[in-house]
């Protein structure tokens, strides 16, 4: 029932978008936007590079690092650690671009650091928080079976805390490719260009050249990996499939 | 009085229509406890929410004395009803006075009226108000949280009280004790009582007419003990077990089944004074109180025929003593317990009342089937 | 230390756009919980309509706020207010509706169905188990919803500054096209630290808010 109303509403929403077109084109936007095409492509390949470099270096660095904090070895500063990750979660993208500019300068080098940063702290309190959720009965029982603390970890608490952690991953790779455009203010190239420059110059199609690529871009991406831990999330514990 | 006249309640599911209650019929009379009893999924819930309308009934009607509850709009029906669930539903946002005075506010009452209501329900309940009022439902035990949310729809007086399992989270040692107080309670309250059970022995216990159900269908209703004594057919006696003349015998009381004031021998009665009361009585034995009229012994009618003397110098000691309040249940434990088939029965002072024996038990329990079929052959021989 | 002396020197300017960001924050997450609130409450009503909402209002996040400025700039140049106060106030607005509507729809919903059953049990009306059950024990989730909107739209009305809406975002804004990194670094901590510091304010009333029985 849920699904045939989400249809619905894409069918309203595309036809919104064609209406939207329909006017654009009466006023000529649309021949303006597409003489921003080669533009687009270029930047979007670069806005997607930025995005994917920085979004799997995170994920390579943050779910280690939550599997860390999360043992038992490390309880004693594990706590005080995320209460510092919320801290920083709270701090603005902007912000932490700007002061990773301040050290590290322009360019694409301190926009993929900064973009890497703002997309680990999710992910690594995901990570940890998920593990920690795991019943403590599901490792005792793993445990009483004989299973190496390696066998407990891969076998029972990761599958049973990755759709929590995918949950932490699709947020950070949102944030991420929501926060490239600004990387353009550091010199860190990417869809932003046309934003920014459409804004200072007072440049519809330019603006929506950049706007709109950048807002499929991160839909598209929410989409895909939402896609993703649909599939991999095993079933039984898959919120999302549980009664199919 | 509560009446349920073909009471209906039908589902449309997916899978299909659902009769979850099938033209119920039957009559409470006031100050009763009717429980209803049966399987999960046999109506007796749908049943009970279709009173307060919780569930919308699909077509029938219910009755509160006299009063065709259809007549009235439901939210002042339901500040008429008292309802207890078993999940106990106590609002954790307000404290224990709150809850309890929830349904007087709604009514408005003024402040000081259900303030000293709430303290009088708490202390009705043995829960210390001072203590108890300003607490928060998370800070009491299931017990506690239970008789609060019982005296909690007995704020506003209601005559009519609605219970779905109301003791069925509770352990089972706690359970007998607030099942113990609230039938004390009842015996007081006297309010018309409909209770959802799935217990056969919380149903004996509680109940002055039970209701059986099975799949949407009222199946037998009646007191207790005829339910157990005569089941009306197949399903009916498998729900109440094959030990059902058993639970029987919680229904009875020592005093129902006792042979009343027989009479006792003193110690300083000679034993032929005893053998003489034995032989005009056709007893086999006979009990010695003191000046009191408390039973201290026992002389049987071999031991008055072997020995000489006066009682006090020849009996035998008692092995148990009944209350005349006690049930049969308990009586026939401790007989079991202490090998004896005969008790002589006290009052609460401990004065001698009367005696009860093994047989006498026995026989009170076979009586209702002897009556029967007396009565069967009595219409098939014409007799009067 | 050139920061340092920067930010005691310019010490009122900061404050004012502090004041400023706070101001542009508060009145577009105002008008988001008194159309979120209401929202949220209403479709817990019917699932499928829920559903629609919260997707919709989930796209509506998921569009990253320069895209989202970007976007709203040609329509709203239409009545000629396309860059300034109201596109970033619209903005914030908008991205504040997925917490706070999620938030109460799922605070609502998630009530325990028994004390929803003792509720109409004991004749309440449908209002008054709305104002003495339903929302004192969905206020905690409600409020950090309200919580993530605030903390979340501190960030976005930074990014604001580019389309001249004002804020603690001037200065990182002028700090980059000047290289300046005493303005870039002032502005970074000052948005940083209201947002940190906000992020405690409300969890601190978060805690006053709940229900004395009922648990954090």
């Amino acid at each position: 029932m849920v699904k045939s109303k989400k249809v619905l509403f894409w069918l309203v929403a595309m036809l919104g978008m064609f209406f939207l077109g329909v006017v654009s084109q009466s006023s000529g936007l649309i021949d303006d936007f597409f003489y921003y095409w080669e533009d687009i492509v270029y930047l979007s390949v670069q806005h997607m590079q930025l995005s994917a470099i920085s979004g799997s270096a995170a994920i390579v660095l943050a779910v280690p690092l939550g599997i860390w904090l999360s043992r038992p070895a490390c309880k004693r500063f594990a706590e005080p650690m995320m209460q510092v990750l919320n801290i920083g979660t709270t701090v603005p993208t902007l912000a932490i671009l700007a002061l990773s500019m301040s050290f590290l300068g322009i360019g694409a080098t301190p926009a993929v650091f900064a973009l890497c940063i703002a997309t680990l702290l999710p992910i690594v309190r995901n990570t940890y928080v998920g593990l920690l959720a795991v019943p403590d009965h599901l490792k005792e029982a793993a445990n009483g079976m004989g299973m190496t603390p390696g066998q407990i970890l891969l076998r029972v608490e990761i599958p049973n805390a990755l759709y929590v952690i995918f949950a932490g991953i699709r947020t950070a790779l949102t944030i991420n490719v929501g926060t490239v455009p600004l990387a353009f203010l550091i010199g860190g190239g990417g869809l932003g260009e046309l934003i920014f420059t459409g804004i200072d110059l007072d440049e519809m199609p330019m603006l929506l050249a950049g706007a709109i690529p950048t807002s499929l871009l991160a839909v598209l991406v929410d989409i895909s990996v939402g896609i993703l831990a649909f599939f991999i999330v095993p079933k039984g514990v898959n919120p999302l499939r549980m009664n199919t | 009085m509560i009446q349920l006249e073909n009471l209906t309640k039908i589902f449309e599911t997916p899978d299909g229509v659902v009769t979850a209650a099938d033209n119920i019929n039957m009559t409470v009379p006031q100050g009763e406890i009717c429980v209803l009893l049966g399987p999960s999924g046999c109506g007796k819930t749908t049943t009970l929410k279709m009173l307060n309308r919780i569930i919308p009934p699909t077509s029938g009607r219910v009755m509160i004395n006299g009063e065709d509850t259809s007549t009235l709009d439901t939210i002042s029906l339901r500040r008429n009803i008292g309802y207890v669930i078993q999940q106990i539903g106590l609002f954790p946002n307000m404290t224990i006075a709150e809850n309890i005075s929830i349904v007087p506010r709604l009514l408005g009452w003024d402040k000081k009226r259900y303030l000293a209501r709430a303290e009088e329900l708490l202390a009705m309940v043995a829960l210390e108000p001072k203590t108890f009022m300003q607490r928060y439902p998370r800070e009491l035990s299931g017990g506690q949280q239970q008789r609060v949310g019982v005296i909690r729809a007995l704020a506003a007086d209601p005559p009519v009280m609605l219970m779905d399992e109301p003791f069925g989270a509770i352990d089972p040692i706690n359970r007998e004790v607030i099942q113990d107080e609230f039938l004390k309670m009842q015996e007081e309250l006297q309010k018309t009582i409909l209770f959802v059970s799935h217990d056969i022995d919380e149903a004996v216990k509680m109940a002055d007419k039970v209701a059986i159900f099975n799949a949407g269908k009222l199946i037998q209703f009646d007191s207790p003990d005829a339910l157990l004594a005569h089941p009306c057919n197949k399903f009916v006696e498998d729900f109440v077990g094959t030990d059902r003349t058993l639970k029987r015998l919680r229904l009875a009381k020592v005093a129902d089944v006792m042979t009343p004031a027989p009479t006792p021998v003193k110690p300083d009665d000679d034993l032929q004074t005893a053998l003489q009361i034995m032989q005009n009585n056709d007893y086999v034995a006979v009990t010695m109180v003191d000046t009191l009229g408390r039973p201290i012994g026992s002389i049987t009618r071999d031991l008055a025929t072997a020995k000489r003397g006066r009682c006090g110098d020849h009996f035998y000691g008692l092995r148990a003593i009944a209350r005349v309040d006690d049930d049969l249940r308990s009586v026939a434990s401790a007989m079991f317990s202490k090998d004896t088939t005969w008790m002589p029965c006290v009052d609460d002072e401990g004065i001698f009342r009367g005696e009860i024996s093994q047989r006498g038990v026995t026989h009170y329990l076979g009586a209702t089937y002897r009556s029967r079929e007396a009565q069967q052959t009595g219409v098939q021989h014409g007799e009067v | 230390m050139e920061t340092l002396a920067f930010i005691a020197e310019s010490w009122s300017l900061i404050f004012s756009l502090t004041l400023e960001h706070i101001s542009l924050v508060s009145v577009a997450v105002g008008l988001a919980i008194l159309t979120g609130v209401p929202i949220g409450i209403a479709i817990t009503q019917n699932e499928s309509v829920a559903a629609v909402v919260l997707y919709a209002a989930s796209i509506i996040i998921t569009v990253p706020s320069i895209a989202l400025f970007g976007l709203m700039i040609p329509v709203l140049s239409l009545f000629g207010q396309g860059i300034g106060y109201l596109p970033a106030v619209i903005a914030v607005l908008l991205y504040s509706q997925l917490p706070i509507i999620r938030n109460t729809y799922a605070a609502i919903n998630n009530v325990d169905p028994a004390l929803r059953e003792a509720a109409r049990g004991l004749g309440m009306t449908p209002v008054q188990r709305l104002r003495l059950v339903e929302i004192p024990l969905a206020i905690p989730v409600i409020f950090a919803g309200i919580r993530t909107a605030v903390v979340m739209n501190i960030g976005v009305m930074a990014i604001a500054a580019y389309i001249g809406a004002g804020g603690l975002g001037t200065l990182i804004s002028r700090g980059i096209t000047q290289t300046d990194p005493r303005q870039l670094i002032a502005g970074a901590l000052a948005v940083s630290l209201l947002a940190i510091i906000a992020d405690y304010a409300l969890l601190y009333c978060q805690r006053k808010l709940t229900p004395k029985g009922v648990s954090a």
